[in-house]
């Protein structure tokens, strides 16, 4: 039961991220990045599909795409940072950039985990996550250390999104069963290096560290924001109205 | 029904383009992992080269529809993720081919499919699929896609 939560955990936090992404496909600033964001997204989408089809095989009933399209908000359990709107590009650029440091260190050490599967799927995202920091980190310090109105934007960016940082390095029952048995990853173990990777980053984008705050919280629980429901509503839709519709 | 000849199976795959790089074969590009005799059965195990990869259910698609025109019924496509698909696993050959094709094959340096220059710069860090990044030359001018090392 708690490997299918924790599976679920890592699926979700992809499939919403992706679904997220999605929305600036056909609306990017440039086309390169239009293609880079879409790229960035499908990416994601892959992940989550090989997450959510060890979830089915765990589950042993339910499809992966029943896990995909038949839950309801509070029956998800993705970050609450990746359901967070787009808003500009440099919002979207922040949230990336920080799910992205964090995916890093997340999937390399999971890529060392006792469970196959999870070993095996954390490795093939490594690959891909590394090049989503790489790309995400260079418009953190493009837009950081370009005009004084972009500065401005970003680091309100920042700013804005920080409050949901604190999620990555949290550690409930299940995380801690989970890494017990050396499956799973201790989050707490993480911080200094993600700490490491932001303040570089930021030091070169001359951004300033936003200060220490009140952290949102709640997501392991299946505890929301707004965002969540209107995304799913738009990501349900086809299979609520159409149940078994085929491609 | 086919015996349990996976040299056959080889060879019908490597008839099967890549979809999106039809100069190369689904074996050359290395997606193909494995071919066992088992139980009556050619298991065939496939590993993504990006997990995201729209290509990978094409190619599945083609891969079916080849063995069944030849005649062969009696296989299953599985697919694997680990070891994680790597660009190192492309031979001379294949890079050479992609060259050819007008596709700068993987390299830590993007080099110039046209003219090889090694004097070239990074346009986008995402290409037209997951796979590629964009580049220019800085010599002959022309825009060019290289295949990322992965």
């Amino acid at each position: 039961m708690s490997l299918l939560n924790y599976t679920l955990r890592i699926a979700d936090s992809s499939l919403i991220s992706a679904q997220r992404l999605s929305e600036w496909c056909s609306k990017g600033p440039t086309l390169e990045e239009d293609i880079a964001l879409s790229n960035i997204s499908l990416d994601l989408f892959g992940q989550a599909n090989g997450f959510l089809e060890y979830a089915s095989e765990i589950d042993g009933n339910k499809s992966a795409d029943d896990f995909a399209f038949k839950r309801n908000e509070r029956e998800f359990y993705n970050l609450k940072i990746t359901e967070q709107e787009n808003g500009h590009f440099g919002d979207t650029i922040a949230r990336l950039f920080f799910c992205s440091a964090f995916n890093f260190l997340f999937y390399t050490e999971l890529s060392k985990s006792k469970d196959e599967t999870l070993s095996a799927l954390a490795a093939k995202s490594l690959k891909e996550v590394k090049y989503h920091l790489k790309h995400s980190k260079s418009w953190m310090i493009r837009l950081g250390d370009g005009t004084e109105e972009s500065k401005l934007k970003i680091q309100e960016s920042l700013n804005s999104i920080w409050q949901f940082t604190g999620e990555f390095f949290e550690m409930d029952k299940i995380d801690i069963e989970i890494s017990d048995y050396g499956i799973g990853v201790n989050n707490t173990s993480l911080k200094e290096e993600w700490n490491k990777i932001v303040n570089d980053t930021l030091d070169q984008a001359k951004l300033t560290r936003p200060e220490d705050m009140y952290m949102q919280t709640g997501s392991k629980k299946g505890l929301h924001t707004e965002c969540l429901g209107h995304l799913l509503s738009e990501m349900q839709y086809l299979p609520r109205a159409y149940p078994d519709a085929k491609w | 029904m086919q015996n349990g000849n996976t040299n056959k199976i080889w060879e019908l795959l490597n008839t099967v383009p890549d979809p999106e790089i039809p100069a190369i074969s689904v074996v050359e590009l290395g997606v193909i992992r494995d071919v066992i005799f088992q139980e009556n059965s050619f298991i065939i195990s496939i590993t993504p080269t990006y997990s995201g990869c729209p290509a990978v259910k094409a190619f599945q698609d083609d891969i079916k529809i080849c063995l069944q025109e030849n005649g062969i019924e009696n296989f299953e496509l599985k697919i694997v993720y680990s070891p994680a698909w790597t660009t190192d696993w492309m031979t001379e050959e294949t890079k050479e081919k992609l060259r050819k094709y007008g596709i700068s094959p993987p390299s830590e340096k993007a080099i110039c499919p046209q003219c090889n220059s090694k004097s070239t710069t990074l346009v986008s860090e995402f290409g037209a699929t997951a796979c590629k990044s964009f580049h220019k030359c800085n010599d002959c001018l022309e825009p060019f896609e290289h295949f990322k090392c992965i």
